[in-house]
């Protein structure tokens, strides 16, 4: 991250906190911005939130590595999780599964090169009566096929470049 | 479901406006009362009666109070409230405002799950509609000195958050771990203040009671399961969506009702539930015989039973918040021994070892996750014995 950019953030952070009156009760709203903004939470971040916020960096990474929207690990702009749970699993979500890895060339769990898609499973969407369903950033999709993930990787491809504003939960 | 079915009882068209003023003209523990006497239970999936709640929370001494709705739908097989948060929204709020009314709070909070964030913008623009009309904030419906406001809090991804002491440790900036009981929020929430948290059906509930009477919602359910229930129906069933069905119902009639009569087995509850088989469709979906949030799995005569214990014990594995033993220990364990049984490496005698862990676990563990956790699998060995070790089933 260039020191400029921290710069940045920091200073986003500590608005955002006073927002809160530096009450701890702002703080997952403030790492929920950085996540959509920087696509993860840094070490670096971390120390400034903690500063924010006036707790132990430890307080803030122990909330980090709770919660399965938050990361310290830097995640690609399209995040597609897909639901294994059971409903969506019996409506077919391994092939699904096999497709978005083949096309995107990673396995889940991976991000890919360019930095554009992270693959992850995730625990039920709400939408067992549509499977098998995936989340990409804050956009649903059900009743996805294997034969359609082609299409939803594209659509989202060609948000790509001067297309995507940063922040726009990109 | 829609708005429009004349089938639905309790999930209609209701004037929100008309049903506020008229309960803003009754006193506080009238309101409290209409909804004790109608036996409404949390409708999501816990079950504590909604009138005694709201009665402690209003009794309980402090300064400012909190009114929280749980919109953390997280069980597996459950999506009636991502259904309500879309189209009943109005009525929701006005729900939240007639609990804040009757408890005495002045803020309401909606803990919507990072899952639905495509949701939030939609609920954000209600709530500025239902400002404009004076359904929110000051001197509400015309009411002096009765303001409150309600504004969304995020979710960040954890099923245990849906755990009330969890999902206000979550507000205040913390780790979802649960909080050991009592202190009940009611009398030290959010912020240490008293804070009723309701689920999203449970508000929309409350209001069409003291609209239309406690009476009239004892005329549907059983005498200890009151009223109707809505249900999230998905699985090897020709119809999956949500239904609004009177408790009491039987498993057979709800099966007729969504177009799956061939099961073979049926989850009620979600992965926290159990897993009822054919001979015992008879049962009805009440508190007092299989209780449930909503959540009904069917499974077809080819379904795998193992794989269904698989699937529903990693989810666990993954969701516990890992704060107490034996749900942490306790779910790896048992998924463990299920992939033991999948390699056919698994003693009969070592699966009666994780039938007495699961029994263990579900005293000893903390909160509900971990004390349910052990649910499905201990239904699903104790119906499906003799398929988990046939080989033939495995896909």
């Amino acid at each position: 991250m260039l020191a400029s950019e921290r710069e940045q953030l920091k200073s986003e952070i500590n608005e955002m906190a006073k927002k809160f009156n530096h009450h701890r009760s702002g703080l997952i709203p403030v790492l929920q911005h950085v996540q959509n903004v920087s696509r993860h939470i840094s070490p670096e971040a971390m120390q400034d939130i903690a500063l924010a916020f006036d707790i132990h960096p430890v307080e803030v990474q122990g909330v980090v590595s709770f919660y399965s929207f938050l990361s310290t690990e830097k995640k690609g702009k399209f995040i597609i999780r897909l639901c294994r749970t059971i409903t969506c699993d019996m409506a077919g979500k391994d092939a699904v599964a096999r497709q978005l890895e083949n096309e995107l060339d990673i396995e889940f769990g991976e991000t890919t090169e360019d930095g554009m898609f992270t693959l992850e499973f995730t625990n039920c969407l709400g939408m067992c009566d549509q499977g098998p369903a995936m989340l990409v950033n804050d956009d649903i999709h059900t009743k996805v096929t294997p034969d359609k993930v082609v299409d939803i990787i594209e659509s989202y491809r060609k948000r790509f470049g001067a297309n995507v504003i940063q922040g726009e939960h990109a | 479901m829609s708005k429009s079915n004349k089938n639905l009882i309790v999930f209609s068209e209701i004037d929100i406006e008309k049903a506020l003023k008229n309960a803003l003209q009754k006193s506080r523990p009238d309101i409290i009362n209409e909804v004790r006497d109608s036996g409404l239970k949390g409708r999501g999936g816990a079950g504590f009666p909604t009138g005694i709640k709201w009665n402690l929370a209003a009794s309980a001494q402090g300064d400012c109070k909190f009114v929280i709705c749980n919109a953390d739908e997280g069980e597996p097989g459950t999506f009636k409230d991502r259904v309500l948060l879309t189209d009943y929204a109005q009525q929701l709020a006005a729900g939240m405002v007639l609990a804040g009314y009757a408890i005495g709070a002045k803020e309401g909070i909606i803990y919507l799950r990072a899952e639905y964030t495509y949701l939030k913008a939609d609920l954000e623009k209600t709530l500025e509609d239902l400002r404009a009309k004076n359904i929110l904030g000051e001197n509400i419906c015309g009411k002096q000195g009765f303001n409150f406001d309600i504004h969304i809090h995020m979710g960040s991804g954890a099923y245990i958050c849906g755990e009330e002491t969890a999902l206000i440790e979550s507000l205040e900036g913390q780790r979802g771990e649960p909080r050991n009981r009592p202190p009940f929020p009611v009398t030290v929430g959010y912020l240490g203040c008293p804070t009723s948290v309701n689920n999203v059906e449970t508000f929309i509930t409350a209001l069409h009671i003291v609209e239309k009477g406690a009476k009239w919602f004892k005329t549907h359910g059983t005498e200890k399961s009151t009223g109707t229930k809505l249900f999230s129906v998905s699985g090897d069933c020709e119809n999956p969506g949500v239904y609004e069905f009177p408790m009491g119902i039987t498993i057979e009639e709800l099966l007729n009702q969504v177009g799956g009569q061939d099961a073979k087995a049926v989850q009620v509850g979600g992965a926290s539930g159990n897993c009822i088989p054919r001979h015992q469709f008879s049962k009805t979906i009440a508190y007092e015989d299989v209780a449930t949030g909503g959540s009904i799995i069917v499974f077809g005569p080819h379904r795998d039973m193992l794989q269904v214990a698989i699937n529903f014990m990693e989810f666990f594995c993954d969701e516990s918040c890992g704060q107490c033993t034996p749900c942490r220990i306790g779910t790896e364990t048992i998924l463990e021994g299920l992939d033991m049984i999948e390699d056919g490496c698994c003693s009969v005698k070592y699966l009666r070892e994780l039938v007495s862990l699961g029994e263990t676990m579900q005293l000893s563990s903390k909160c509900g996750l971990g004390q349910s956790a052990p649910n499905a699998f201990l239904s699903i060995v104790e119906h499906f014995k003799s398929e988990l070790f046939d080989d033939s089933f495995r896909r």
